[in-house]
C-alpha cells in the first residue's frame, strides 16, 4: 500500500534520515521501533507533509502512485492521518467541536451542529466510546481523550493510520483497549503505523517491525518468519558498537555521599491526582557521576526538577540531604545556595536567554558574584565570561555575541558556564549532549570529567544508553517514574537496562490482570 | 564586513536618530525653520515633560514581557487631584508632593501585587485602575476643576510663565547658567566615555576603534551645545527639563548598571531560564508595576503644575503616549529589549511630530493619524527585523 525509498532528510548539522526504506502492506499493522532520535517521527511527518515535498529526497509511493505533499491536508486528502504523541485537543470545546475542527461540517458560514455531533456520536461508537459529543475534552480522561484522536481520524475518512506513541500516557487499561482497537479496525482493512517505545505493545499487536537506528532502516522483521522475540527487538534496536567515544577518567577519588534524596514524591501540576514521581530514594557521592536511564516520559527531568527548589509539580514529599544535612529547598534560589546546580535539557527554552550576550547569560545565577550592593561592574563580567569561554573552549568571536547566533554545542557550553560559575557542588545535567555534534560531545564529556576531578557530583541524564554506559560510574533505571534498577559501571549493558524497563512494564500488567 | 551591510547595520542600530533627524528636517523645511526656534524648543521638552516620565515608567514594565499599564493616564489624574485638594487645604507644598508620589506609589504596589503575586494579567489589572481611578477622580472633584494656585510649586514643578531655572550668573540677552551647565554635561560626557575606554582597555577589553567613539562624541557635544544655546537664548532651563533630566539619569543606571535593571530584562528575554536561575521573578514583576505608579505621581505633580489645576479629564490618553514612545524608541513587544535613551527617542520623536504638525497646521484628527501610522511602522520594522535576524 505504501512504500517510502530512499528517504534522506538533512536539518542544519544533522542527518535525521539516511537512505530509509519502509514498506507496509495493505490491511496491517506495522511497527516502527528505535530509540530516541532515531528519525521515527521525523520519517513520518515526511509522510504526513509535515515537511513538504522538496525538503527531503526519495519516494513516497501510495497506493501506486508516487505523492508530492506539500502539507498535511494533503496527505489527509489521500487518507493517511497521523496522530501525534501530543494530543491536539481543545481542552474547552466539546468532544464533537474537536473532531471536527478543521473540518466543519455545514455551510462555509453555517455550522451545522446537528449534523457535527450526529457525525461525531457515530464515530465514537465506533471507538467504543459512550460519552456524550457534546463533553467538553477537559473533562474526559487521557485514554479517552486518546480515543478521541483515533476517531477523529476515522472523521477524516482515514485508511492509513499513524500513531505516534499513542500510549505513552495511558495505563495499562486504557493502552490495552486501544491495542485491541487496532486489532478490530485491522480486520475491517484499516492499514496502521504505530510507533513505540514499549516493545511488547509491538509484539503483541503488529505484523511487521522496522527497526530504525540513527536514521538508517536496520531490518524489517515480519510475524511469522521472524523472531518476535522482546530480546530479539532490543538487539536490533541498541545493536551499536561502543568504541572510544568517552574520554577516560583517571584517578578521581569517590568520597561521601553528597546527595541523598529519600522518598520522593511528585504529583502533576495539572492533573494533581496523578502520581508523576513515586517513592523514589537515591544517592550520589562526591566526585561521582551517576547516571539516570529511562525512557521519555520516565520522570527523569521531573524529579530533577522537582528537587531543584519545587520548579515542577505539586504535592511534593520526601527529604533532601545535602552533604547529610537536611536541607528545605523551596525555590531555584535556595537550591543554588545549597550547592546544586540544574542543567536544563531544554537550552533553547529554559536555559538560554538567546537574544542576550554570552557575558550575560555566563553570570545570570550568580549575578552577585560580578555586582556589589545591586550595581554590576560591566567589566568584571566580561572578564568572567572570557573565563569560562576559554576554558570550555567556546568558539565564538566574543563573548558579546548573542547566544542564538552560536551552534547547539557552543550553546551548551554557555549553559554550562553559567552553572559553573555558580559554583554548585552537585550537578544535575539533564540530556547535555541532546542535539550537539559529536565532537562537541566529546568535549562535554572532558568537562564532565573536570568537574568530578575537582570533587563535585554529576547526576546525568540521559536517553542515549551509550553515553550513559560511556560516562557513568552508577546509574539508576526509571520507569514511570519509579526506580526500577540501579548498576555498577562493570555490570551495566544496554540489554540489561532495557530489559529492566521492560520487565516492570510487563510486572505492571500482570498485577492488573 | 562589506560597506553594504555595514551600512545596514548602521542603519539598523540608530535607526530612530536617523528617523528623529529626518522627521525633524522634514519640519524645519516645511515650517520655514521655526521648529527650532527656541521657543519651539522649550515647549517641545516642556509639553512632553509628562510623557519623558510616564514612558520610561512603562519601558520598565513592557520589558518584563511586553507588558503594558493602561491605567497611567488615570493614576496621573487622581494624583494630581489628591494634591490640587491638598494645596487647596493650604498643606506644605513638599509635603504634598510627597504625599502625591506616595499615592502613586501605593496605586503602583495595589496593582503590582495582583499581577505579580496573583497572575492577574497586567491588561486586565491596568484596565480596572483605569476606570477605578479615572472615576475616583471625579468622585473627589465631584467633576469640576479645582484650581492650584500654590505658585511656588507652579514654578518648581514646570508651569506657568516663569517656571525656568534662574540664571545665576544674571544674563540678560542669553542665559548663562544654561549654558554652563550644556558645556559642563558636554564634558561630564567626554570624561567618563574615555576614563572608561582606557580602564577597558587597559584591562584587555574590546573597545570601539577612537574613530568611532570620537565622531559620536562630537555629534553628541554638536546636539547638546545646539539645544542648550536655544534654550539660553529663550528663557533659559525649564524646570520640567530638569526632573526629566533626573528621571532620565536614574533610570538609565537601574536599566543599565544594576541587578534589578538586569533581572528585567531577563525576564523578557526568557522567563523559565530566569526562574529557574534563582531570580524571584515575582519580585522584579513587583518592582517593575510599584515603580510605573511612582513614576505616574511624578507625571501627575508635573501635569497639575504645568495646568495650574486639576480636572477630571486630565491624563486622558496618557497611557498611549508612553506606551507609542516606548515601541517606537525600539522597545520590543515581545519584552526584552529596549532602553531609557532609545525611549526618550521614541517621546522626543512623537514630540517633534506633534509640534511639527501644529506649526504647519494640520488638523488635530489627522495629527492622530500620522501618530499611528508612525507606531505601527515602528512596530513592523521592530517584528521584521527580528525575523531576518532569527
Amino acid at each position: 500500500m505504501l512504500e517510502m525509498r530512499g528517504i534522506t532528510k538533512v536539518f542544519p548539522g544533522v542527518k535525521a534520515l539516511d537512505d530509509v526504506n519502509f514498506v507496509v502492506k495493505k490491511g496491517s499493522i506495522h511497527a516502527l521501533v528505535g530509540e530516541n532520535g532515531a528519525g521515527k517521527s521525523t520519517l513520518m511527518n515526511v509522510l504526513s507533509g509535515w515537511y513538504p515535498y522538496g525538503s527531503y529526497s526519495g519516494d513516497i509511493v501510495y497506493e501506486g502512485e508516487v505523492c508530492k505533499f506539500s502539507n498535511i491536508k494533503d496527505s489527509e486528502g489521500k487518507g493517511i492521518v497521523i496522530i501525534h504523541q501530543e494530543l491536539a485537543l481543545v481542552p474547552y470545546m466539546s468532544i464533537g467541536e474537536n473532531m471536527f475542527l478543521g473540518n466543519e461540517q455545514g455551510k462555509k458560514f453555517a455550522i451545522d451542529w446537528d449534523k457535527t455531533h450526529a457525525e461525531a456520536t457515530k464515530y465514537l461508537k465506533i471507538v467504543g466510546l459512550t460519552e456524550s459529543s457534546k463533553t467538553l475534552i477537559k473533562d474526559i480522561g487521557v485514554g479517552k481523550q486518546q480515543m478521541v484522536e483515533i476517531a477523529k481520524a476515522l472523521a477524516k475518512h482515514a485508511r492509513l493510520m499513524i500513531l505516534d506513541e499513542p500510549t505513552s500516557s495511558l495505563n495499562e487499561e486504557d493502552s490495552q483497549a486501544l491495542l485491541d482497537l487496532l486489532l478490530e479496525f485491522k480486520k475491517q482493512g484499516m492499514t496502521s503505523i504505530i510507533i513505540s517505545h514499549k516493545i511488547n505493545e509491538v509484539s503483541y499487536v503488529a505484523d511487521d517491525i522496522t527497526v530504525l537506528r540513527d536514521g538508517k532502516t536496520i531490518e524489517t522483521l515480519t510475524r511469522g518468519v521472524d523472531d518476535f522475540s522482546e530480546d530479539r527487538i532490543i538487539r536490533g534496536m541498541v545493536g551499536r558498537e561502543l568504541s572510544d567515544r568517552f574520554p577516560k577518567r583517571q584517578g578521581v577519588e569517590i568520597g561521601d555521599v553528597a546527595l541523598e534524596v529519600e522518598h520522593w514524591n511528585v504529583n502533576h501540576p495539572v492533573y494533581t491526582e496523578k502520581k508523576v514521581i513515586d517513592d523514589v530514594s537515591f544517592h550520589v557521592r562526591r566526585g561521582e557521576v551517576v547516571g539516570f536511564s529511562g525512557l521519555m516520559g520516565a520522570g527523569r527531568t521531573e524529579l530533577a526538577m522537582s528537587i531543584f527548589g519545587r520548579s515542577y509539580g505539586t504535592e511534593i514529599s520526601g527529604s533532601v540531604k545535602i552533604h547529610g544535612k537536611e536541607v528545605k529547598l523551596h525555590s531555584p534560589r535556595q537550591a543554588i545556595d545549597a550547592g546544586l546546580a540544574y542543567v536544563t535539557e531544554d537550552r533553547k527554552g529554559s536555559g538560554l536567554i538567546l537574544s542576550n550576550p554570552i557575558s550575560i547569560n555566563t553570570t545570570l545565577a550568580n549575578l552577585k558574584g560580578v555586582s556589589r550592593r545591586g550595581v554590576i561592574d560591566h567589566d568584571k563580567e566580561l572578564a568572567v565570561a572570557e573565563e569560562y569561554r576559554k576554558k570550555l573552549n567556546t568558539k565564538t568571536p566574543s563573548v558579546q555575541q548573542n547566544v542564538g547566533n552560536l551552534s547547539g554545542g557552543n550553546q551548551q557550553k554557555v549553559l554550562l558556564s553559567k552553572w559553573m560559575y555558580a559554583d554548585p557542588d552537585i550537578l544535575i545535567l539533564d540530556e547535555p549532549t541532546r542535539g550537539i555534534d559529536v565532537g562537541a560531545k566529546y568535549e562535554i564529556y572532558c568537562i564532565i570529567n573536570e568537574l568530578v576531578a575537582e570533587g563535585k557530583s554529576v547526576i546525568m541524564i540521559s536517553s542515549e544508553l551509550p553515553e550513559v554506559l560511556g560516562m557513568s560510574d552508577r546509574i539508576y533505571v526509571l520507569n514511570e517514574g519509579r526506580i526500577v534498577g540501579e548498576f555498577d559501571r562493570g555490570e551495566a549493558s544496554q540489554e540489561k537496562i532495557m530489559a529492566c524497563i521492560l520487565a516492570t512494564d510487563s510486572d505492571a500488567k500482570e498485577k492488573k490482570q | 564586513m562589506t560597506t553594504k551591510s555595514k551600512i545596514l547595520d548602521f542603519v539598523q542600530k540608530y535607526t530612530m536618530i536617523i528617523a528623529l533627524v529626518l522627521v525633524t528636517l522634514f519640519f524645519t523645511w516645511r515650517t520655514g525653520g521655526k521648529i527650532l526656534m527656541p521657543q519651539n524648543i522649550t515647549n517641545i521638552i516642556s509639553q512632553n515633560a509628562y510623557v519623558f516620565v510616564l514612558a520610561t515608567g512603562m519601558l520598565l514594565c513592557i520589558l518584563t514581557g511586553g507588558n503594558i499599564d493602561l491605567s497611567v493616564g488615570s493614576v496621573v489624574c487622581f494624583v494630581g487631584t489628591v494634591g490640587a485638594v491638598l494645596m487647596h487645604k493650604d498643606l506644605n507644598m513638599w509635603l504634598a508632593v510627597v504625599v502625591m508620589l506616595l499615592v502613586g506609589l501605593a496605586i503602583g504596589a495595589w496593582q503590582a501585587f495582583w499581577i505579580a503575586y496573583v497572575h492577574v494579567p497586567p491588561f486586565i489589572t491596568t484596565l480596572s485602575g483605569m476606570m477605578v481611578f479615572r472615576g475616583l477622580s471625579n468622585v473627589v472633584l465631584q467633576g469640576k476643576t479645582m484650581s492650584v494656585t500654590n505658585e511656588k510649586f507652579v514654578q518648581i514643578f514646570g508651569g506657568g510663565a516663569n517656571c525656568y531655572v534662574k540664571d545665576v550668573f544674571g544674563g540678560s540677552e542669553i542665559n548663562i547658567l544654561c549654558l554652563v551647565v550644556g558645556v559642563l554635561a558636554c564634558v561630564l560626557y567626554l570624561f567618563f566615555t574615555f576614563r572608561n575606554r582606557s580602564t577597558r582597555s587597559r584591562a584587555g577589553l574590546e573597545v570601539e576603534s577612537l574613530l568611532k567613539t570620537l565622531v559620536k562624541a562630537v555629534v553628541i557635544v554638536a546636539v547638546v551645545i545646539f539645544f542648550t544655546l536655544r534654550l539660553a537664548q529663550y528663557k533659559g532651563l525649564p524646570m520640567a527639563l530638569v526632573w526629566v533630566a533626573v528621571v532620565i539619569l536614574i533610570y538609565t543606571y537601574i536599566t543599565s548598571k544594576t541587578t534589578v535593571g538586569r533581572y528585567l530584562y531577563a525576564i523578557g528575554g526568557n522567563e523559565t531560564a530566569t526562574k529557574l536561575s534563582g531570580i524571584d521573578t515575582k519580585k522584579i514583576y513587583f518592582f517593575a508595576y510599584a515603580n510605573m505608579g511612582l513614576l505616574a505621581g511624578l507625571a501627575g505633580v508635573l501635569t497639575i503644575a504645568r495646568l495650574t489645576s486639576a480636572q477630571p479629564t486630565y491624563g486622558q490618553n496618557y497611557e498611549m503616549d508612553a506606551i507609542g514612545s516606548c515601541f517606537i524608541g525600539g522597545a520590543s513587544a515581545y519584552g526584552g529589549v529596549g532602553t531609557v535613551p532609545g525611549v526618550i527617542i521614541g517621546a522626543l520623536l512623537m514630540g517633534v511630530i506633534n509640534i511639527g504638525m501644529s506649526i504647519m497646521g494640520v488638523d488635530a484628527n489627522y495629527q492622530k493619524v500620522v501618530k499611528g501610522l508612525v507606531l505601527l511602522a515602528a512596530v513592523i520594522f521592530d517584528v521584521v527585523s527580528k525575523k531576518k535576524n532569527s
